[in-house]
């Protein structure tokens, strides 16, 4: 038959409403997730961690665990098969976590020192937790701080400089009519996807196959190619459901042992990781102190600032929470430094925990900037609005669009913010004190390459196929949209399938750039395509397919500053006796590009708001210092906010597309979450008088900072 | 995890006599917490005797005008109950603070009062604890203590009992009724925990292999004018960091019966005796709250961290005494 795709000139999907296209199999459970996935003859491998900070580990005794009921392995270093070390894989040298059973050494608390596999789940994990190994103890030191001696400057960050610095900070902090100079400290924060991490593997025909749960099966089938010295095309790694990423499924050792494990049975082996083993395996935000430095003139214009930000690393990995670059976006000033530090302990090394960088950057910049509202006598808003840069503070670039200000107008009107009363802890409701606060928010514009394939069917259908990630954003939804759009085609004619490798390479869920990235890749194919069959002819039946590929176009982009931001409003309630804080109402108003489907974008928002709000009231791992362990490791100990906590939470845009990318879009996945714990932490000031620097704003510190008129 | 047995019992002596003095054998009531302990590995028994479907299901009048609750009674059932609400309705509100409507609806009387610490140290295997592993050491004391126990602990265990409506039966005088192969007993909330001292895993003064058949809440006018409040790091599904459990009976200004208990600052529910007793024929007035919180909490030790607690308990109290003071007076 002969297709075509424009005949009725439908558009409009982008920008409509849409539920999930997967959503009836996801709420009848038909969806099946990594851990689910049946295979036959499947062996279950469990990880056994070592129980020590740092050391060596002496001796496994697997003796008495092989004779225990249905075990078939114990992989350690002494048995594991060797990994490759040497190379480059997409996000640079390996992660020596990936270096799974390949030496002795234990660098943190739950470092992987074994595998168990055995016939049945139940059985593996009875024998791992029985296997002993022992251990050559050493001290091992876990303890953050700014001063601590081992502090150093990092290498580069993502290709940005550590360190940046303009003009004379001293001087213009010394000619500067307000200083606001304040310390502000985050804690270690986890990130626990409710769907917890899951790989079985299996060979088949030669061929290395993975079902898994990731944020980007491209990127897991080339480290695990790179790794196991494969052919890429003999590796491949599906992963079609996943509930939640957040930075967290890249490639972890799970995946490496549950291959190693295969490799050696000849048989699917799965390796599931317990919520307690996510606690050290997966990655986690690095807790920072950050030193902040303003000085305004008395009409609050910023002369001076200064944002140094520290924390910590693992002993074998750098990696910087980029807590400063937030400031390298939003404000100016004649000078202005950031700068980074970092100490390296015996921890995991620190991952992208969603909005790195900018989550706990802006919780520092956006309470200092308020300090400094209140210092100068100045609404938040208007000392914002005074101290708006024409270009990048640090690059110089103009920005792509930036409409932070027009997020502050449609808030404040909505919001109410126009009738506050700046005085602090004089509203009174019973036992609670009522406060406001604001504070802004952004998060970068990136795009990565991307390949996607299109396919007319004969039946008038089309498939677009991409190595996409559906890690619960819609983004499987989000990509239909935009194909019909592109095809002119009505959404229901359009099947996308995503989260398979062989599908050609594409960029990850991550960063806020796989819509964008993938959309793009799939509108270049869908246009392609179009212009295939404008050409007219009849569809073969195995349907004609045109794969794209945004390397170049992405590559050619000029350089500009590209930024989502955000104007974040929050009420609290404050109880000083009993040091409880209840968040009463919140609002978000972005400017985030293009919106490609608002039912889905308003739950990213919101929830991107209430991982702030966690943030704020909340979330904080407690490190043991003696053992090197995380105390309360589940999500019982381990609190952020429960249904009750979430009051009244709306998110709202403005018309923002960007004007480089195809549809507009920019990226939302993490602009919810920035600046929504200094709105909160400002609004707890409004209430109390009180500054809470540290988070999360505990009961305990609540009482000991006390507040309020009365 | 380790193979465990399982059976069902539909009566009281076949429960005893199947766990007989069994020391790998667990009750399960509702096994909101036994079962994620078994998870954990921190409770690894041999055989589960689920006695759920025991006839321990009802709530009765007592003749002498308090209430039975059974043992098998759901925390639900006991929240909504109409005499429970009525009577005591601190009691109720201690039981919808606690957990989820989920957990709620499984959890049962029995098992709330054996529920264990959750003390981050006690559910992690790899941890030393002298609650789950007797000599190994606290580390909590140098370590993690910031919601642990201020009153009654010792040098060898800080850990708090969680439960809620444990906090709300010491208040009331609840006596807890048990079943051995040798017959029932009997024991006071008050005796029911064993102190501390240097033996934090022996937690209650039940008899080996003993089954929890019920509890007694004796009369109590004073428990009708009650409350329970309850602080905690989130609005909902957390322990307490500090919660109160208070009645109060004013005539003329004065008091002349109060209830206190408090919750997460021991090892027990904490009835507060000394400030009972120093309200008691005195001025209900805020001041005089302060005062009998201070003698009560002249006794905390707190930690490097958990100082808090004092304050909050204080506030608590007085806040919470002056709201009955002023119902009282309506």
């Amino acid at each position: 038959m002969t297709v075509t795709t424009g005949t009725t000139a439908v558009t409009g999907a982008v920008g409509t409403a849409h539920t999930r296209v997967e959503g009836r199999d996801k709420v009848t459970g038909a969806a099946r997730y990594a851990g689910e996935i049946p295979f036959a003859d499947l062996a279950h491998g469990w990880l056994v961690l070592s129980t020590v900070a740092r050391g060596r580990v002496r001796a496994v005794e697997t003796g008495p665990v092989l004779a225990m009921p249905g075990v078939l392995a114990v992989l350690h270093h002494g048995n594991a098969p060797r990994v490759e070390s040497e190379y480059m894989g997409p996000l640079g040298p390996p992660d020596p976590i990936l270096q799974v059973f390949q030496h002795d050494r234990v660098p943190h608390f739950n470092w992987p020192v074994a595998l168990v596999v055995a016939e049945t789940s139940e059985q593996a994990r009875e024998a791992a937790e029985a296997l002993t190994v022992q251990y050559d103890e050493e001290p091992h030191d876990v303890a953050f701080s700014a001063d601590h001696p081992g502090l150093y400057t990092p290498g580069e960050i993502m290709g940005q400089a550590p360190d940046t610095e303009k003009g004379d900070l001293e001087e213009r902090l010394a000619a500067s009519a307000v200083v606001v100079d304040e310390r502000y400290t985050t804690p270690e924060e986890h990130h626990n996807p409710m769907e917890p991490h899951a790989a079985t593997a299996c060979w088949d025909g030669g061929r290395l196959e993975v079902v898994d749960s990731n944020q980007g099966s491209t990127l897991v089938a080339q480290e695990l190619a790179h790794l196991f010295s494969l052919d890429a095309k003999s590796v491949r790694v599906r992963s079609e459901h996943v509930g939640g990423g957040f930075g967290s499924k890249a490639v972890r050792p799970h995946q490496v042992a549950a291959v190693m494990a295969a490799t050696m049975l000849h048989r699917p082996v799965r390796v599931v990781l317990t919520r307690r083993q996510m606690f050290s395996l997966v990655g986690y935000r690095s807790p920072t102190e950050q030193h902040i430095r303003l000085g305004a003139d008395a009409d609050g214009r910023l002369l001076a600032l200064d944002h140094q930000a520290f924390s910590l690393t693992s002993t074998f990995r750098e990696f910087v929470e980029f807590s400063g670059g937030v400031s390298r976006v939003m404000y100016d000033a004649e000078a202005h430094r950031t700068a980074h530090r970092l100490v390296r302990l015996d921890m995991p090394t620190p991952s992208w925990m969603r909005a790195p960088g900018e989550a706990p950057g802006s919780f520092a910049m956006e309470s200092a900037v308020d300090e400094l509202a209140e210092r100068c006598g100045i609404d938040p808003i208007e000392l914002r609005v005074r101290n708006e840069p024409a270009a990048g503070p640090v690059s110089g670039l103009p920005f792509a669009t930036r409409r932070v200000l027009d997020c502050f107008e449609k808030g404040a009107r909505r919001f109410g913010w126009a009738d506050r009363d700046p005085r602090p802890g004089v509203r009174r409701d019973g036992r609670w004190l009522l406060g406001t606060g604001t504070a802004a928010g952004s998060f970068p514009v990136l795009a990565a390459p991307s390949s996607a394939a299109v396919t007319a069917e004969a039946d008038g259908a089309f498939t677009v196929r991409i190595t996409a990630a559906d890690i619960g954003t819609g983004a499987r939804t989000a990509l239909t949209l935009i194909a019909a759009d592109a095809l002119e085609v009505a959404p229901d004619r359009v099947r996308v399938q995503i989260g398979d490798s062989d599908f050609g390479p594409a960029t990850l869920a991550g960063g806020s750039m796989g819509t964008r990235s993938w959309g793009w890749a799939v509108t270049r194919a869908a246009g392609e395509l179009r212009e295939q069959l404008a050409l007219g002819g009849t569809i073969p039946p195995q349907g004609i397919t045109v794969r794209a590929d945004t390397s170049e176009v992405i590559g050619a982009l000029a350089a500009k500053e590209r930024h989502s931001f955000g104007a974040q409003f929050a009420e609290v309630a404050v109880d000083v006796a009993s040091g409880e804080v209840r968040v009463r109402r919140m609002l978000g108003v972005f400017a985030a590009g293009k919106i490609v489907n608002p039912l889905t974008a308003r739950g990213q928002l919101v929830g991107g708001m209430i991982w702030g709000l966690s943030m704020a009231l909340h979330e904080e791992a407690v490190r043991d210092r003696a053992s090197g362990a995380v105390v309360g490791a589940d999500l019982a100990g381990y609190h952020f906010s429960a249904n009750a906590d979430i009051p009244h939470i709306e998110a709202d845009w403005v018309d923002d597309p960007d004007p480089d990318d195809p549809v507009g879009i920019k990226g939302i996945g993490e602009v919810g979450i920035v600046g929504a714990a200094a709105a909160i932490a400002n609004a707890v000031w409004h209430a109390t008088g009180v500054r809470h620097r540290n988070l999360p704003i505990r009961p305990d510190r609540v009482i000991a900072a006390g507040g309020g008129a009365a | 995890m380790r193979e465990f047995g399982y059976q069902r019992v539909h009566d009281v002596s076949g429960a005893v006599a199947l766990r007989g003095a069994d020391p790998e054998a667990r009750y399960l009531g509702g096994g909101t917490n036994l079962v994620d302990l078994m998870k954990t590995g921190v409770e690894r028994p041999a055989h589960l005797i689920d006695v759920r479907e025991l006839p321990l299901g009802r709530i009765e009048s007592t003749p002498d005008g308090g209430l039975r609750v059974g043992a098998t009674v759901t925390n639900s059932e006991l929240a909504a109950h109409p005499e429970v609400r009525r009577a005591y309705p601190a009691l109720a509100q201690a039981v919808l603070a606690g957990a989820s409507g989920q957990l709620r609806n499984m959890a049962t009387v029995g098992g709330n009062l054996l529920q264990r610490t959750r003390c981050g140290y006690f559910a992690d295997t790899t941890q030393p604890c002298n609650k789950r592993a007797p000599g190994s050491g606290c580390p909590a004391i140098e370590g993690e203590h910031h919601n642990h126990a201020i009153l009654g602990a010792s040098a060898h265990c800080v850990a708090t009992h969680p439960s809620d409506m444990g906090v709300a039966l010491a208040a009331f005088d609840a006596v807890v009724h048990y079943e051995t192969a040798d017959g029932p007993g009997e024991l006071p909330l008050a005796e029911f925990y064993l102190p501390v001292g240097d033996t934090p895993h022996l937690e209650t003064a039940l008899p080996s292999g003993a089954l929890i058949t019920g509890i007694t809440l004796p009369p109590a006018p004073v428990a009708a004018v009650s409350r329970y409040r309850k602080v905690r790091e989130r609005a909902s599904y957390a322990f307490a960091i500090g919660s109160i459990a208070a009645a109060l009976d004013v005539e003329d200004g004065t008091v002349r019966e109060v209830r206190l208990a408090f919750g997460a600052v021991a090892s027990r529910p904490w009835r507060a005796r000394t400030a009972e007793q120093a309200l008691t024929g005195g001025p209900a007035t805020a001041a005089a709250f302060a005062a009998a919180a201070d003698a009560e909490l002249a006794a905390a030790e707190p930690l490097p961290h958990n100082g808090y607690k004092v304050t909050l308990m204080r506030n608590l109290a007085v806040a919470v005494l002056t709201e009955l003071a002023e119902e009282a007076a309506r």
